[in-house]
């Protein structure tokens, strides 16, 4: 580690590949978990449709959105102690998702075969954007990309939950607030679990200090880790430092309005709500290979000397990542 | 070992009058003694059979003296009270509250027959706020503090509660936190809310919530009177409801109010009668409150019999509750008009759907290829 920073410019798997998994795209109701839930589609009139000969494909969409709508209306679907809502997600807020990820930033990823297909693990990556649109983006990776589809469930900052609208969103989406308490739960339930331990100092960093990873929290991610004994996943994420490039911060607006920054991008707040939108950049999301932490003693997570260097080689992980997919980038537009 | 005299607080209240009936139709129990301000209705006396009641003033050192003469050896405290207006107001509710707490501690403290204390707590001392963990446990610090009202009393018993054991630690004292109550004949604050036909709710938030069938507490509760089973437990049902499904299921409307208004409107609430929320209480619908019910299953040996979604249906079916608009219906009709109006386009099959839905397709779209 105390050697020359050797920057391998193409490593393994450094060259982005096909997608494995193809979309899904139809209105599917989540399968039903929870024992007590009676079977809410028994009285809709899917039967009535003629499936087998072959209806039209609109007259089959029509049919699954009024499903889809029977079912919304009723209540007739379960959440999660944490208040995800699968159904919810999986035919409303990862349809929303998909364009940005698919036509606007053209997300390739990398090393999927890193992700558990199954049990608890922890995705650790980096932060940036000025607005989250990097930790959207890898719930729809994670999503759509992997061989078998995960929820990526994440640990977001309070500032979220207090929000009107963007908190409980963020609930039905099965995202909840960074604390040891509900991480370990979730990676106990075997859950995936994405956390961005940057926090504001990352997402709200200047463009100038772009893929330049900041302080790694205080290791509480590791801590978690260590505890439940899920491996660690490095993410790295190219692509997101530009969708915003953050040239300035007006201070007396962010304590104003209780944020931790407000932004000036040279379309924001220059050209109104049209400087909202995202500079089209290209991303690449890599999944490093997994980081074990089951081999370490039982009172491990509370040897602070262990959880630092831990927090050390991931960041190192991820920050070499980033320079090596940055080198292999021509433009941040074209890829 | 069971209790021969058991004492319970609050009888003409639902769940204190419950529980009496309940203790006073197990014979291996000698009597039943209940207290309250006010006597019990006709019907809650006729349920509690030969239980005993008794009118008295928990706030009045007239309590030591039934629990000496009757030698009492189980004391239930189950008269905690969220209802401002019910109580005759919010000191009064107070009062009631936390100097009856005191005095019926003191009694207790003071008497050589009592065993074992039961006290009805609340969820709500862990306050409800955007930074709390999905799940409080019972060892969770709440990183708000009630600001007042219920639950700042109920805090303020737990602490008497907490002293109290202490200076007898010969008493094996039980704590039980409730989460609010739901069923048929359940008479609470949320029954009260969710019959309104159109129910309020906070614009933008929509709280996770956790329930228990009314049966369920009085079960737990008589568990607790029968055995010794010290400690803090969280009592709620498996299983969460959102807000705005819970209206949904209960065939309501829900109103989305913007959030400085949500005192107003509770307050309009409150004076027409309709809903007895405390301010406070109202918080809860912002960010919701879930527990985590492990150490009841574990420690206290108790099983919920109704998780939250079959409790909410019970309460809905047993109140009867018509749905305001049929959805189903109402999604049918809009079904057959879209694909009435589909047919008769030229081309059929082209974009009349709804807006988000995405026609499949027979492949994914290329992508740019990497140089």
């Amino acid at each position: 580690m105390g050697e020359a920073d050797v920057i391998p410019l193409h490593g393994s798997g450094g060259r982005p590949r096909p997608r494995p998994t193809p979309r899904r795209r139809s209105l599917t109701p989540p399968p039903a978990d929870v024992p007590g839930e009676p079977d809410v589609r028994e009285d809709a009139p899917t039967a009535n449709l003629p499936v087998p000969t072959g209806p039209s494909e609109l007259e089959r969409s029509v049919g699954e959105v009024a499903d889809f709508l029977r079912r919304r209306l009723a209540g007739r679907y379960s959440v999660d102690e944490f208040g995800f809502d699968p159904d919810l997600n999986e035919n409303v807020i990862l349809p929303v998702l998909r364009p940005l990820y698919e036509r606007w930033f053209r997300v390739e990823t990398i090393g999927v075969e890193n992700v558990p297909a199954e049990g608890g693990a922890l995705l650790v990556a980096n932060h940036s954007g000025t607005l989250p649109l990097d930790a959207l983006m890898t719930v729809v990776a994670t999503h759509d990309d992997l061989p078998t589809p995960r929820n990526l469930r994440m640990l977001a900052a309070d500032l979220v939950f207090g929000m009107p609208g963007a908190g409980s969103i963020a609930r039905k989406a099965g995202h909840t607030l960074a604390c040891n308490p509900d991480a370990e739960a979730l990676l106990g339930a075997g859950e995936l679990v994405g956390v961005w331990p940057e926090g504001f100092k990352g997402i709200g960093k200047a463009y100038a200090d772009r893929y330049k990873l900041q302080r790694f929290g205080r290791g509480g991610f590791v801590s978690a880790a260590l505890r439940t004994g899920v491996p660690i996943i490095p993410c790295s994420i190219v692509g997101a430092e530009e969708i915003y490039p953050k040239i300035g911060d007006l201070g007396p607006i962010a304590r104003l309005l209780g944020v931790p920054y407000f932004p000036i991008t040279p379309t924001w707040p220059l050209l109104g709500p049209l400087g909202l939108v995202p500079l089209p950049s290209k991303w690449y999301i890599e999944f490093g290979e997994p980081i074990r932490t089951d081999e370490y003693e039982a009172g491990a997570a509370d040897d602070p000397m262990l959880v630092f260097n831990l927090t050390d080689q991931v960041r190192e992980n991820i920050q070499q990542t980033l320079y090596r997919l940055l080198s292999g980038r021509r433009n941040a537009f074209l890829g | 070992m069971p209790p021969s005299v058991v004492l319970v607080t609050g009888v003409s209240r639902q769940l204190g009058g419950d529980l009496a009936a309940r203790l006073a139709a197990d014979p291996s129990i000698d009597r039943v003694l209940g207290v309250d301000t006010t006597p019990p209705s006709r019907d809650t006396r006729r349920r509690m059979g030969r239980a005993e009641f008794v009118r008295v003033d928990i706030r009045n050192p007239l309590i030591g003296k039934v629990i000496s003469t009757a030698k009492v050896d189980t004391v239930v405290h189950a008269s905690l009270s969220g209802h401002p207006s019910a109580s005759g107001g919010r000191s009064m509710m107070m009062e009631m509250n936390v100097i009856g707490t005191m005095q019926l501690l003191a009694a207790c403290q003071k008497s050589d027959t009592v065993g074992r204390l039961v006290v009805r707590s609340t969820t709500s001392v862990y306050g409800a706020s955007p930074r709390d963990p999905a799940t409080f446990s019972e060892t969770t610090e709440p990183k708000a503090l009630p600001p007042g009202g219920y639950a700042k009393d109920a805090v303020e018993i737990e602490g008497y509660v907490r002293s109290f054991s202490r200076r007898r630690p010969d008493i094996p004292v039980t704590t039980l936190r409730f989460v609010n109550f739901i069923g048929p004949r359940a008479d609470t604050a949320f029954a009260h809310y969710f019959s309104l036909p159109v129910v309020p709710m906070v614009l933008g938030f929509d709280a996770r919530v956790q329930l228990l069938h009314h049966e369920d507490a009085v079960a737990v509760l008589e568990r607790a009177t029968m055995h010794d089973l010290p400690g803090v437990y969280n009592v709620g049902a498996d299983g969460v409801l959102m807000l705005s499904q819970a209206i949904r299921r209960a065939g309501r409307l829900s109103l989305p109010i913007p959030e400085p208004l949500v005192p107003w409107v509770g307050r309009i609430t409150r004076r027409a009668r309709l809903v007895d929320f405390s301010p406070e209480q109202m918080r809860l619908l912002n960010y919701g409150r879930v527990v985590d019910t492990t150490k009841l299953k574990n420690e206290f040996g108790f099983e919920p019999r109704w998780t939250t979604v079959q409790a909410f249906d019970d309460f809905v079916a047993g109140r009867a509750l018509r749905p305001v608009v049929d959805t189903d219906r109402v999604v049918g009709v809009g079904e057959s008009l879209v694909l009435g109006a589909a047919r008769r386009l030229p081309g059929f099959g082209g974009d009349t759907g709804p807006a988000q839905l995405d026609a499949p397709q027979d492949q994914t779209p290329a992508l740019a290829p990497v140089r």
